[in-house]
This record gives structure tokens, sequence and C-alpha cells, in this order.
């Protein structure tokens, strides 16, 4: 006989009550704010009109090389089809070790200090769910890349802004950072080169920010997935400043610099305190990335992906060129974007915020861009355009923006 | 070749219309700088000629092409200049190269139609004095030419707007 209280609460389900399941949802992921990149996605869908060109995308325009695509099927009609190691591949941790000694001469050991993650998304995660406790102040550069304020609020922590603006090329300025500092502060997540204001900071640029992260004894996320992509100039990592090794976890990945969004590949490397924190959480909820991923990887870290990488990053420099001078040749004060695949010009002139001209410039101009405040204090007033699309489509969306901004007039 | 000419060219082979202006913004060049160069290459042969890449299999009026390994005797002194000068004189010749290997001379030939191909390898190839022998291969279908792929891909699979 089943009490009347053990019995399954079939009538609580019921979909005709008019708040549905909500009240199922815990506090905090039904208090995460929709983001207005979905907001816009769907605006931009909705309107179904085939001639839109989008600037819109995160993403680069290359396929996967092709090597790296025929290592990958290789792999599968070979069977690597199980479970590879906690951390990832050994092979693939040792490659990415020997990459990031190469490129931006950091050492980590492949076998403590790293872990191989679905996307460089994961690894945001993985870094902040295992050093937020509740309450935790999480100090973020803004606009920036839109999930490391969400991602903070689910462990309870709260993440703070600090706007940067033009005049500064976007950087973090140590005054900014120190006014932002309280005793709850504990991380300070960089993200640059940044998405979406192309931004970068120089190795003495980053001199003064370290020196204030060591007096506040903060953690460093450093999110560089885009490191490959600086174009005046050698990126220069965080993690490779004096002291900063053990105070950094490098955020990286193959979906920006290797053209490998769909294949959710990433890392993390670290302190082995953090990153066997992280690797315990990881092994829990995802178990280790996609074993053909990991093999598509590795094949990119070798000789013919890094080949195709470097023509890459050639193209996306001519490009960048391209539509910084077509902004200011159209009269919008566009500061020079050093990193990443985005122009960030100011729309301010128009008058206009940047929802109110990203909608019009869609429905009448017929391209497609993100409005800045959806990158957090600092974005408004500003347009987020990708310029990984063709050089013909740059020019006639150039064109385009030109005719929309004399009907403004 | 210095720096600049090479990405020129890089850019040019891609997409010949680039005007020289949108090639120095490119570059971060100055745009007299990249007009002269490309001047230069021309006058020097470098560039020499700004055609179309055509999908002739998409023309109404389709060609037949060949490639036909020619073997021959090369005469003294002159090697094989004379011969495949001869060869290369005729406008149905598309490409000649000389090659190591097997043979000699590799010919491509672009006809209206089988029996015109046949008819020029019997009637002028063959009967050249030098020439040993001719093998001929035709083309049933052109995947990919010089660096370009004729097979038509859906080119952009991506969001609409993503992070
Ligand atoms: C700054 C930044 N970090 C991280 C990511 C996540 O990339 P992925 O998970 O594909 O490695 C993105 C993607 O847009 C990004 O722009």
């Amino acid at each position: 006989m089943i009490k009347d209280e053990e019995k399954p609460k079939v009538a609580l389900a019921d979909p005709s009550r008019s708040d549905g399941m909500q009240r199922y949802l815990a506090s905090h992921a039904r208090e995460i704010p929709p983001s207005g990149i979905r907001r816009f996605f769907d605006l931009v869908s909705a309107s179904k009109d085939k001639d839109i060109i989008t600037l819109g995308v995160g993403e680069p325009d290359f396929v996967t090389p092709w090597r790296v695509r025929d290592a990958a099927v290789y792999s599968l009609e070979k069977g690597k089809t199980q479970y590879s190691p906690n951390a990832g591949m050994l092979e693939l941790r040792e490659a990415i070790g020997q990459y990031l000694y190469n490129q931006f001469n950091l050492t980590y050991d492949p076998g403590k200090e790293m872990v191989v993650t679905v996307g460089g998304s994961e690894g945001i995660d993985l870094a902040l769910r295992a050093l937020i406790e509740p309450g935790d102040e999480i100090l973020v550069p803004e606009p920036c890349y839109i999930s490391y304020s969400p991602i903070t609020s689910l462990s309870g922590g709260v993440a703070v802004g600090i706007e940067t603006f033009a005049e500064d090329q976007f950087k973090l300025t140590p005054e900014s950072l120190r006014a932002a500092i309280t005793p709850k502060s504990k991380i300070l997540v960089l993200c640059y080169p940044s998405n979406p204001t192309g931004a970068i900071m120089t190795y003495e640029e980053m001199l003064p920010i370290a020196k204030i992260v060591e007096e506040h004894d903060l953690i460093v996320i450093s999110d560089e997935i885009y490191a490959e992509l600086t174009f005046n100039g050698k990126h220069a990592s965080f993690a490779s400043l004096p002291g900063m090794k053990d105070r950094t976890i490098l955020v990286s990945g193959f979906s920006k610099a290797f053209a490998m969004t769909g294949w959710r590949m990433g890392y993390a490397c670290g302190h082995p305190d953090l990153i066997s924190a992280m690797l315990k959480i990881h092994q829990y909820t995802i178990m280790c990335a996609p074993t053909m991923g990991q093999v598509a990887a590795l094949e990119a870290l070798t000789k013919g992906g890094l080949e195709e990488k470097d023509r890459m990053m050639e193209s996306y420099n001519q490009r960048r060129r391209l539509v910084v001078q077509g902004f200011r040749d159209m009269g919008l004060e566009c500061h020079e974007p050093q990193g990443a695949f985005y122009a960030f010009p100011s729309i301010r002139s128009t008058g206009l915020t940047s929802e109110q001209f990203a909608e019009k410039l869609l429905l009448e101009g017929k391209v497609a861009a993100v409005p800045g405040h959806v990158f957090g204090k600092g974005g408004e007033g500003f347009l987020r355009c990708c310029y990984a699309t063709s050089v013909a489509q740059l020019t006639e969306a150039m064109e385009r923006i030109h005719l929309f901004l004399r009907s403004l007039e | 070749m210095n720096e600049l000419k090479l990405s020129i060219l890089d850019l040019l082979k891609e997409d010949a219309r680039l005007s020289a202006a949108t090639i120095a913004t490119m570059l971060g060049a100055a745009e007299e700088e990249v007009s002269a160069a490309i001047a230069e290459m021309e006058q020097d042969h470098v560039i020499v000629k700004y055609a179309t890449v055509v999908n002739w299999s998409k023309v109404d009026d389709e060609k037949v092409t060949a490639l036909i390994e020619v073997e021959c005797t090369p005469e003294r002194g002159r090697g094989f200049e004379n011969i495949a000068e001869r060869i290369y004189l005729y406008p149905e010749v598309k490409s000649v190269y000389l090659m190591s290997g097997a043979f000699d001379l590799l010919v491509e030939i672009e006809g209206k139609n089988l029996k015109e191909v046949a008819s020029f390898v019997s009637n002028k190839l063959s009967t050249i004095e030098s020439v040993i022998s001719t093998k001929t291969f035709f083309i049933l279908k052109k995947y990919k030419q010089d660096g370009i792929i004729f097979e038509e891909f859906e080119d952009d699979h991506r969001l609409l707007v993503s992070p």
C-alpha cells in the first residue's frame, strides 16, 4: 500500500497550470538572464531574407584544414572510437605543451598541469566552478565575451564588470582595476585579444596589472582563445609574466586559430592544484573530450595544420585592414583592433542606441552585426562586426552600411 | 622577388579584379607602391594575363580536352625548343610542358569534339618529323584546375549570429 505522500506528484506537472514547469527550476538557473545575442539571433533568423550579409558570426569562414579533417576520418576508419584518459590523450597534451612553448614561451607539464576540454567554453566553466565560492567577486573587464558572468552566477559568485573605453583601445587600465577591487575580489578574468573589441594587451601593459594581481592575491583566468590572431607583433600570454604562472589559469582552444569551432576542442593549463580540481569536475561531468576531436587537434598542431593556420591569419589581417579603413572612410570612429576577427566601430554619431542601429541596419540595410550593449559595460554605442567573411561580401557589406548611414542623415 | 610583390600575386591569383587601392589597404601598403609593383610585374611578364577561369562543362557548346604524352627526338643544340614551338603555335594547343620520365612533352589540346582532337593528333602532331609516338588521354571531368575546385559547395554553414 503506497501512502498518499509517497505517490508520484502527477498533478503538479499539470501543464495547464499557468506557471507551467517553471517552479521546478532552481533559482540560479531561472535567474540567468536571456542572452542578448540570442535575441538578436532570433531577429535575424526570423527575417528569412536571403539577401542579408552577416557580420554577426563569431567563427572563422574557413573550413577546418583538410589534413585535419582527414586525420579524424582516418581515425574513425581505424576504429578509434573509445574514451580517452580524462585529461585527454597524452600525445595531444604533449603536443599542446610543445606548441605553447614554441608560440608563447610557456612551459606546462602535460602530466599535471593540463586538461583537454570540450572547447574553451568548458575550460572557462571548469575554472570558474573550481574557484568560486558564494559571494566571491569576479572582476571582468567589459565589453567582453558573454559567458563569464552567467557561469559566475551559477556558482553564486558576483561578476563585477570593469568598463573599458575606446580611448584606451579597450585595454584594462591599472587605475580602473584598482578601483573595482574589494575585499571580496577573488578572480580577474582577462580576455585578450578580445571578443568583441579586438583589443590586445602587450607584455608591458600587463606588467602593472600583474603587480595589482599579486598585491591583492587574485587568481587570473586568462581566456586566450584568440592568441594566434594577434596582428602587430606576437601575443603575450599573461602566464608568461614574472610570478604569474601559478596565479593564472590559461584557457584556450582550437576553435578560432584552426577553424575548428564545431569540433569543440579546447584546453586549460595551470598550477597542478588548480588543474586537478578542475579535472575532478571534468571527470564527473564530461569524462573526456571527444576522441576524434582530439585526433584532429593533434593533427592541427603538426606542420600541415600550422602552415594553414598562418595562411588563415594573414588573410584575416588583410580583411581587418579593409574593414577598419572602410568604417573610417564612411565617417565612423573605429579603433584599430589588433587581434581576434572583430572590428568594433562606434555608431554614437548617428544618435541611435546600438540596439536601434543594429535592428535598423538589419531591416533596411540588410547587414547583420551584433549591437555592442550585449557585451556588457562600455559596449553601448558600438557594433561588433566580424570580418571573417569573403572580401566580396565584406566589400558589399561596407557599401550597404555606407548607404544606410547616408539614409539616416 | 620582394615580399610586397608576392603578397600582391597571392591576392590577384584569387581575384584578378581587386583594385590597386583595395590591395593596398589589405596589405597596409601605399597605393602608388602597389600600382608600381603591378606595372613592373606586367612589364616583366611575371603577370602574363588577367584571365577568367571558366567551367566549360556549364556552357552549352562544350569542349573536349585531351592530354597527350609525346615522345620525340631532341635536336642537337636546340633540345626540345623547336619542336615545342612547332606544337604550341597551334591555337588548339592549351599548354605544353617538358616532362621528366617516360615521355618528353605533355600537350593539352582543346577541341569541339573527339573527332577534332583525334584529327589534330593524327594529322598535325604525329606528322611532325621528330615525334616518335603519342598517347592521347581524354579528360572526362574537371574537378579542380589551377587550385580552383569546380564542384559547388554550399559555401557557408555558419549560424547567422553567434557569440
Ligand atoms: C573569448 C571567447 N572565449 C571562448 C570562446 C569559446 O570557444 P570554444 O568553446 O569554441 O573553444 C569564444 C567563442 O566565441 C570566445 O569568443
